[in-house]
C-alpha cells in the first residue's frame, strides 16, 4: 500500500501542459481529486478532457508539470511501477473497447487470469458476481458483437472493476446511449464507486446526467480549467460560460465557429478563382 | 529546373521516409522478440494463433499445391518427352517444388490469406481501443497480442510450405503416372535418387522459414502501425500483401543466389 499523504487527495494534477507536436492541448491544468469522490471533468468535445484522462492513466507524459497518484509522480515511475499502479486502476473506454474475440465472460475474467493465481472455480464465482452487479449474468456467454451499445458498456464496466480498482476512470461513459441505458450506467457508476470504496473520474459532456451523480465538477475549455464547484453551485452559476454549457445554448462565450479567415474575404477569393 | 528539383526532392523524401520506417519496423521487431517470453511460456496463446493462421490456411495451400503439381506434371512431361527422358518427370516435379515453388507460392498464399488477416485484426483492435484498454489493464499488448501472432506465423509457414510441396508431388504423380502413364517405378526411384536432403529439402525449409519471418513481421508491424481509421486499416492490409509478396520474391532471389552451387 502506498503511504497515504497528509491531504486526502488521490489524484493531483499540477500545472500540466501537454502538446501533440506543435498543437498545444493542455495549458497549465491543475486539479485535485479527493479519495472516495466521483468527480466529473466537463467541457466541449476537443477541449482536452480525454487527453487529461490519458495523462492521469500514464498513457501520455506531460510536457510540463506533474500528475501524482497517491503522492507518486506518474511520469517518474518505471515501466514495472506504472504497470503495478495500473493494476489498481480501471478505465472504461468510450465505446467499451471489449476484446471482440472473447465472450463477455472471458472479457471480465481477462485481468483475473493475467494478474492473479486464482483457481478457475474462484474466477468463475468472481466473474458471475461482477456480471450480476451490472445485471448481465445471463449474457455471460454472448460475444461483444451480439450486445447492444448499452449492454457492451455495462460488460466493459464489469471488466473495468474486475480487480476492485482504487481509481476508476470513465471516458465519455454516456456517449451514444439511449436515455434508459444512460440512467442505468449513471447509477452503476455511483453504486460501484461507493461499494468498492473507490474514486472515480468521469470525463463527459452530458451535463444533466453527470450533475445528478457526481460530487464535484471541473469545467474545461480550450485546454484549461475555467471553473469548478459542487453541482448545485454550477446549476446556479451565472458565469456566462457555465450558463451556456449547462443550458446547452448555441451562442455565448464558447464560439460556434472554428477559427477562420475573414468571411467576406474568403467568399471574394472563391469568386475571383 | 524547378520541376527537376521537385522530382529530386520528392524522391529524396520518399527514400528517407522508407529508411525511417524500416528503422521503426526493426525496433518493433526487437521489441516483439524481447517481449516474447510470456507467449513462449504460455504456449497455448501461440497454439491458438497457429490455428487461425496455419490450420485455416490449409485448404487454400493444399488445393493450390495439388493444382501446381498437376500443371508441373503436364508441362514437365511435354518438355521432357522431346528429349525422350520422361522418366525423369518425378525429379523435375519434386525439385521444382521443394527448392522453389513450394516455399515461394506457399509464402505468397500465406501472405494474402493469413498476413492480411493478422494486419486487419491488429489494426481493428487498435482502432477500437482494445490495445489501449489492454495497456491500461497492465497487460503488455506487444507480448499478449503481437508476439503470439508473430511466432504462430513463423512456425506455420515452413509446415504449410512442406505440405504444399507434398501435395504438389502427389499432383504430379496423379497426372504423370496415373493419367499420362509414365512408369511409376522410375518416377519414384529417380526422384528418390536425385533429391538431396541437405541441398534441396533443407534449403527449401530455410527459405520457407525466412519467408515466414518476413511475412509475419510485415503483417504485425503494418497492423500495429495502421492509422486507427477505416482507410488506415484497409491501406495497411493492402500494404501487407504487396510488401510481403515483393519481399518474398526478393529474398527468394538472394537466398537462391547464396545456395546455388552449380556450374
Amino acid at each position: 500500500m502506498p503511504t497515504i499523504p497528509a491531504t486526502d487527495n488521490l489524484v493531483e494534477v499540477e500545472n500540466v501542459n501537454f502538446a501533440y507536436d506543435s498543437r498545444q492541448i493542455l495549458k497549465g491544468v491543475s486539479l485535485n481529486i479527493r479519495r472516495g469522490q466521483v468527480v466529473a471533468i466537463m467541457g466541449l468535445s476537443g477541449c482536452g478532457k480525454t487527453t487529461l484522462l490519458r495523462l492521469i492513466g500514464g498513457a501520455l507524459r506531460p510536457t510540463r508539470g506533474e500528475v501524482r497518484i497517491g503522492g507518486k509522480a506518474i511520469s517518474r515511475l518505471s515501466h514495472e511501477e506504472l504497470y503495478a499502479l495500473r493494476r489498481r486502476m480501471g478505465m472504461l473506454f468510450q465505446f467499451g473497447a471489449l476484446f471482440t474475440d472473447m465472450s463477455c465472460y472471458d472479457n471480465v475474467a481477462f485481468q483475473m487470469r493475467e494478474h492473479t493465481d486464482l483457481s478457475d472455480e474462484l474466477i468463475d464465482d468472481l466473474v458471475l458476481m461482477k456480471l450480476q452487479a451490472v445485471g448481465l449474468r445471463g449474457a455471460h456467454d454472448l460475444m461483444p458483437a451480439e450486445l447492444s451499445g448499452g449492454m457492451a458498456r455495462r460488460v466493459a464496466l464489469a471488466r473495468t472493476t474486475a480487480l476492485d480498482p482504487m481509481l476508476i476512470m470513465y471516458d465519455e461513459p454516456f456517449a451514444g446511449l439511449d436515455p434508459v441505458s444512460m440512467g442505468v450506467i449513471g447509477q452503476l457508476i455511483r453504486r460501484l464507486n461507493d461499494a468498492l470504496g473507490a474514486t472515480s473520474i468521469i470525463v463527459t459532456h452530458d451535463v444533466a446526467e453527470a450533475l445528478d451523480l457526481v460530487d464535484y465538477v471541473y469545467f474545461m475549455s480550450e485546454g484549461a480549467i475555467v471553473t469548478q464547484g459542487v453541482p448545485d453551485e454550477l446549476r446556479a452559476s451565472d458565469k456566462p460560460f457555465v450558463h451556456q454549457f449547462v443550458h446547452g445554448e448555441t451562442d455565448g462565450p464558447m464560439p460556434f465557429h472554428y477559427p477562420a479567415e475573414d468571411y467576406a474575404r474568403d467568399l471574394q477569393a472563391t469568386e475571383g478563382a | 529546373m524547378s520541376a527537376a528539383t521537385d522530382v529530386l526532392e520528392n524522391l529524396g523524401a520518399r527514400v528517407l521516409g522508407a529508411i525511417h520506417r524500416l528503422g521503426f519496423a526493426s525496433r518493433f521487431l526487437l521489441l516483439t522478440l524481447r517481449n516474447s517470453g510470456m507467449c513462449l511460456r504460455r504456449f497455448s496463446l501461440v497454439t491458438r494463433e497457429i490455428y487461425f493462421t496455419g490450420v485455416l490456411s490449409l485448404i487454400i495451400i493444399l488445393v493450390s499445391g495439388l493444382f501446381v503439381g498437376m500443371v508441373l506434371g503436364l508441362q514437365g512431361y511435354d518438355t521432357l518427352e522431346r528429349y525422350g527422358s520422361s522418366a525423369a518427370l518425378g525429379v523435375l516435379v519434386a525439385l521444382s517444388l521443394v527448392r522453389e515453388l513450394g516455399p515461394v507460392v506457399a509464402g505468397l498464399l500465406f501472405a494474402s490469406r493469413a498476413g492480411s488477416a493478422i494486419t486487419a485484426e491488429i489494426g481493428l483492435m487498435k482502432a477500437t481501443e482494445q490495445l489501449a484498454a489492454m495497456e491500461m489493464m497492465a497487460v503488455d499488448p506487444i507480448g499478449r497480442v503481437i508476439a503470439p501472432r508473430f511466432w504462430a506465423g513463423v512456425i506455420s509457414m515452413p509446415l504449410l510450405a512442406a505440405m504444399f510441396s507434398a501435395m504438389g508431388v502427389f499432383g504430379g504423380y496423379l497426372v504423370g503416372v496415373r493419367l499420362i502413364g509414365v512408369d511409376e517405378g522410375s518416377f519414384w526411384s529417380q526422384m528418390q535418387a536425385a533429391v538431396d536432403f541437405r541441398e534441396d529439402i533443407l534449403n527449401g525449409v530455410i527459405k520457407s522459414l525466412v519467408f515466414g519471418i518476413a511475412v509475419s513481421w510485415i503483417a504485425v508491424f503494418e497492423g500495429y502501425d495502421a492509422p486507427p481509421t477505416a482507410e488506415g486499416v484497409s491501406g495497411a492490409t493492402t500494404r501487407t500483401v504487396v510488401t510481403s509478396s515483393l519481399a518474398i520474391l526478393a529474398l527468394d532471389f538472394m537466398l537462391t543466389a547464396f545456395m546455388f552451387r552449380g556450374v
